[in-house]
């Protein structure tokens, strides 16, 4: 396998976009990216679209070729992934494949999603389109119920609390309050977390993620090429990808994500680190439980502490390893099927120093974890300086 | 009908389209006493993980089950 480096990255903010369109936020991310890898379209040889259900959410099928023409990108294989959540992770995993294995040099991963134009009601039932439609969905779950009930379990094994699941939505809103394209830049207090809208219980409307309109774009190229690019490449050191239920009931225990633990373990032995190494990480937090749960199967923490681990601050910006310095799902926006290219992003502004305001003083080395549905997908990425 | 023990639960408010009209509701993970785990709709008092449960019916192939005397 070569070594590979993204060459280029860039992004449209994340909010709510009534007079913008899939096409065009797509267009923008992936443009913003060609200008950052100063590369041009016919350089492309590949092209690898995220995108969770732009038939359902704006009528429109057939969508890779349908946005990379529009990108001038032309006559190259062009391949939608589906994975929930982690669509655009796994794209960006499809991509870092076909480098790695040398099919082809210059490949682009584009993520969107354009969610706003449904009413909040129809968003949950299209999600719960990534559950099991079968059973868990058809007696009236939705998402965030199913989190909530993985919530509940964790509190019931382990004492989490509230608290807890407040101080990840307190921290993540800080944070995005400094990043100029997050959703919502807003802090919040701890009394306004723990006092939201009721959602499911013990989830309230700030545990939950947003509905968001928005694209992101990353461009990857074989180590030895990445300098005829960029003179700041950054590194794919270790990645993957696993598979589990999509039905939370068919898990044995749900209070952990075994594909999160599956692709951490992978992807940390490819990059010959241990989770004690990471100075930095983007959890997949859709609703705060996740975050928790995801610092315990990634090994930041114990099974069980994560709930304390983020209370006591360990996760802050200034604390020893920070978690979502974007702002996260919660505060910098969801639209799911940018958010795992988004998290690159992320990943790739600091570890280059460019991340402005929220910039972190230890930057060297970051993961960024995509989940999809209740952990059916995860996507582990590793990356730090070339 | 089966009976169990709730594993997991939650109480909806915010509802998917099709259940607007019934929210609140609570749903819950039950481990079933032959085996296995099934999702389904608790109607009556609410419920509580480890609390005892029984079936009482299959509304448009959803399980619905009550706490049990």
């Amino acid at each position: 396998m070569r070594p590979v480096a993204v060459i280029g990255a860039g992004k449209t903010p994340f909010g709510a976009f009534p007079d913008r369109d899939l096409r065009s936020l797509a267009v923008e991310a992936g443009e913003k990216a060609l200008r950052d890898a100063h590369a041009a379209p016919s350089q492309i040889e590949s092209f690898y679209l995220g995108n969770f259900s732009g038939p359902a959410f704006v009528g429109q099928n057939h969508l890779a070729p349908y946005i990379s023409t529009a990108l001038g990108i032309q006559g190259v294989p062009s391949t939608r992934i589906e994975a929930a959540c982690a669509s655009s992770g796994s794209a960006f995993y499809h991509a870092w494949a076909e480098v790695a294995a040398g099919i082809h040099d210059i490949v682009m991963v584009t993520g969107v999603e354009k969610m706003t134009s449904q009413s909040t009601a129809r968003v949950s039932e299209i999600l719960a389109e990534a559950g099991d439609c079968s059973g868990e969905m058809k007696a009236g779950n939705t998402f965030a119920s199913l989190f909530a009930m993985i919530a509940r379990r964790h509190m019931h094994d382990f004492g989490t609390k509230k608290e807890h699941l407040a101080a990840v939505s307190v921290k993540n809103h800080d944070n995005g309050a400094l990043n100029p394209e997050a959703h919502m830049r807003k802090a919040i207090t701890m009394e306004q977390a723990l006092n939201g809208k009721p959602i499911a219980d013990p989830l309230n409307i700030y545990d939950c993620s947003l509905i968001s309109d928005g694209a992101a774009a990353v461009i990857l190229a074989p180590l030895d090429r990445a300098r005829e690019f960029t003179e700041k490449p950054v590194r794919v050191l270790g990645i993957a990808q696993a598979s589990d239920y999509v039905a939370l009931d068919q898990k044995e225990d749900i209070t952990t994500f075994p594909a999160v633990r599956r692709a951490g373990e992978k992807a940390y032995r490819m990059a010959g680190v241990t989770a004690a190494d990471i100075q930095f990480a983007e959890l997949h937090d859709c609703f705060t439980i996740a975050e928790i749960v995801a610092s315990e199967d990634l090994g930041f923490v114990a099974r069980g502490e994560g709930g304390p681990y983020a209370l006591e601050g360990c996760t802050r910006r200034d604390g020893a390893r920070p978690i979502n310095p974007s702002g996260g799902l919660k505060s910098k926006g969801h639209p799911v099927g940018a958010t795992g290219a988004a998290q690159i992003c992320e990943l790739v502004a600091q570890i280059r120093g460019e991340a402005g305001d929220r910039q972190l003083a230890r930057h060297a080395l970051g993961l960024a974890e995509n989940l999809g549905g209740s952990g059916a997908t995860c996507v582990v990425s590793i990356l730090g300086a070339a | 009908m089966r009976t169990g023990a709730v594993y997991t639960e939650t109480v909806i408010y915010s509802a998917p389209e099709a259940f607007l009209n019934e929210a609140p509701y609570q749903t819950a993970i039950i481990t079933l006493d032959g085996g296995g785990r099934v999702t389904a709709r608790i109607h009556g008092a609410r419920v509580a993980i480890g609390d005892r449960v029984a079936e009482i019916e299959s509304r448009g192939g959803v399980p619905c089950f009550r706490k049990a005397e």
